[in-house]
């Protein structure tokens, strides 16, 4: 207890320079925490996002098809499988038929993914219910992405061109009945959404689908031939990898702020030791073994530490809170690199993130206090009260 | 009276009997058409016109053929095109860029690209000539096209995988060389047109100098080919046609 008396005593003797190091270790606390829970907080709305609007419950394949191979698109559709076809009835589970079609907006060719989903479907957060036929033209939906590449509005007619399961042409106009907004670009550019059931006519391919997205409480059989099943933590492995690779870039920021810091109590306690000799000499003449002081100086630029948490609790708590209530817009194209992102992440502080972060600067600024403390238990009493420099 | 209603049906009989037996079947026609244009090798040289909707684009090339399964070709300007090698081994397809110094393969989605911004796919390129073998054709009537008569032989697939359900040829009804063809979705859309002028003797068959192709669903004035020189039967050296001669 003395050594944490003395020590505060000392520090607050230090004025300035004190303050000084205990506000860039606050600086730290914070804006470890607020990056961390950002990235924290991005990870858990696209997770959401992802769940509503694309990955659903999980996912069955055909096992032909790779969303990372066009090639593949051709074949791999296969009949809804009787184990989930009532399911798929009910729509608690959305089949979904994938080709590659050709539309001319404009006069223009651009290649797109033609994706046909149940009307009835409740899983995915795509608006099926504009999916509306009104005179035997097809409806259609596209993103907001996707009609600004292809200057779409609600009620244009678009030819689309495709290819039968025989490879025979086709093509027919059909009429954007709704244009969506989606966090996850994966459901919106370069694709066009029409009702299932046109689209398994259209391909001659009646009753069958690419994938199938399960949603809510369904009972999911284990394995279905000629389906591989998806779960979350394949269908999210990219979003992980690519938000631990955006969070190691953005730590590189703070880390460095720490170093600063820590390196200005590295300093202050080199200076320490050098200066307080005398008070050295006297600690050990008086009766305290060398560890005790090596603990006194350790304790003391550990509380660097310690005050510098009682400060980023008084500006950083609200400053956090009012982040995490207002959330951080994000720049106009974070989403084109195919990454779910909001227009505004809100960032989510765990007690993980929380405590970890407290942890890792307790624990370096005791690091560096004792590094230079050591020198102490290497003095002669008698010269360090001399002053005589060791 | 009676006598002369006789000569009449005599006449008109004659004259159906006639026009019935000037009317080769459809297969007929197709059969003619490959024997007037198809040899067993050729050559030649040609200039590929690409209009756009807003500036048009020159590209030269020449191209060695064996049969309608191995062709090779060479672009041969503008600069940026220069040296760019294609190579067609039945169902394969390979361009070679030397710009990169690679030869990718084109296959899958790569093929319902367009041809250097052309209005043709390099599936187009690759589409089976051998129309007999896949369509039931039929003549269904006669127009004139320029100063040209032609026969209309309208084609219906009688397989299941190809391209296109419906084909339309006009046919010079002398020359048998076509003079127009069209091509239609299975919902009856006009897909592409492709027109053939400029006809002209070579040797003892009649071929087309001019060819312009036209995506009907794309805005623009279509895609020219003008064919500048042909040779048939010309030795073709046997590295061109493999891979190995793509470098």
């Amino acid at each position: 207890m003395i050594a944490f008396k003395l020590a505060y005593r000392n520090l607050m003797g230090a004025g300035l320079r004190t303050f000084l190091i205990v506000f860039i270790l606050s600086v730290s606390y914070v804006l470890i925490i607020f990056m961390n829970g950002l990235y924290q907080g991005w990870n858990h709305h696209a997770r959401a996002d992802m769940i509503d609007w694309e990955v659903g419950q999980g996912q069955f394949w055909q096992e032909q098809y790779d969303p990372y191979d066009p090639f593949t698109y051709a074949d791999a559709h296969a009949p809804v499988p009787p184990e989930i076809k009532t399911a798929a009835e009910q729509g608690r589970v959305a089949p979904i038929l994938l080709s590659q079609a050709t539309i001319y907006p404009e006069g223009r060719i651009q290649s797109i993914k033609l994706k046909g989903i149940a009307v009835q479907q409740d899983v995915l957060s795509v608006p099926t219910d504009k999916l509306v036929a009104e005179d035997h033209i097809i409806p259609a939906l596209a993103g907001t992405r996707m009609a600004k590449s292809a200057r779409l509005e609600e009620g244009d007619y678009l030819l689309v061109r495709w290819r039968d399961v025989n490879g025979t042409f086709d093509a027919a106009e059909v009429k954007i009945t709704g244009i969506f907004s989606s966090p996850v670009p994966a459901v919106d550019a370069g694709q066009i959404w029409i009702p299932l059931d046109q689209m398994q006519e259209m391909l001659q391919m009646p009753g069958e689908a690419t994938l199938i997205v399960s949603g809510k409480g369904v009972e999911l059989p284990g394995k279905i031939p000629g389906w591989e099943f998806r779960d979350h933590d394949f269908l999210f492995a990219e979003l992980e990898a690519m938000i631990k690779t955006k969070s190691t870039g953005g730590s590189i920021l703070y880390l460095i702020l720490l170093a600063l810091a820590l390196l200005a109590v590295f300093d202050t306690q080199v200076l320490s030791i050098f200066r307080r000799q005398r008070e050295i000499g006297t600690y050990i003449s008086m009766g305290m073994t060398r560890r005790q002081v090596v603990g006194l100086f350790t304790v003391e630029g550990t509380m660097h530490a310690i005050l510098a948490l009682a400060l980023a609790a008084v500006y950083g708590i609200p400053l956090l809170l009012w982040f995490a209530k207002t959330g951080l817009g994000m720049p106009e194209g974070t989403d084109s690199f195919g990454l779910a992102s909001a227009e505004r992440i809100l960032p989510y502080y765990s007690a993980a993130v929380i405590t970890g972060t407290i942890l890792l600067i307790m624990i370096t600024t005791t690091i560096v206090s004792y590094m230079p403390a050591r020198k102490i238990s290497k003095m002669n009493p008698t010269e360090a009260i001399r002053g005589k420099i060791q | 009276m009676k006598k002369t209603g006789i000569a009449l049906s005599i006449i008109c009989a004659t004259a159906l009997q006639g026009i019935v037996l000037a009317q080769p079947s459809g297969k007929e026609i197709l059969d003619r058409i490959d024997r007037n244009m198809s040899s067993e090798t050729r050559y030649f040289k040609s200039t590929m016109i690409i209009h756009g909707a807003r500036y048009s684009r020159t590209i030269e090339s020449q191209s060695w053929a064996e049969g309608d399964q191995k062709a090779y070709t060479e672009y041969l300007s503008p600069a940026r095109e220069a040296g760019t090698k294609m190579l067609k081994l039945e169902d394969q397809l390979w361009i070679y860029s030397p710009g990169t110094d690679r030869t990718i393969q084109i296959s899958g989605h790569m093929l319902r690209q367009s041809v250097m911004g052309s209005d043709l796919s390099y599936e187009d390129m690759m589409d089976d000539p051998n129309l007999a073998g896949k369509y039931d054709a039929v003549v269904t009537g006669s127009e004139s096209i320029g100063d040209r008569d032609t026969w209309i032989v309208e084609m219906h697939a009688r397989v299941e995988d190809v391209a296109y359900q419906t084909r339309k040829l006009w046919v010079d009804k002398s020359r048998y060389v076509p003079l127009r063809e069209e091509l239609y979705a299975r919902s009856g859309t006009l897909l592409k047109k492709t027109e053939l002028s400029e006809i002209r003797q070579i040797e003892n068959r009649w071929y087309p100098g001019r060819i312009v192709f036209k995506d009907m669903l794309k805005k623009g004035e279509g895609t020219e080919f003008i064919i500048e020189e042909i040779q048939f039967n010309v030795d073709i050296p046997e590295h061109l046609l493999t891979k190995a001669g793509l470098r």
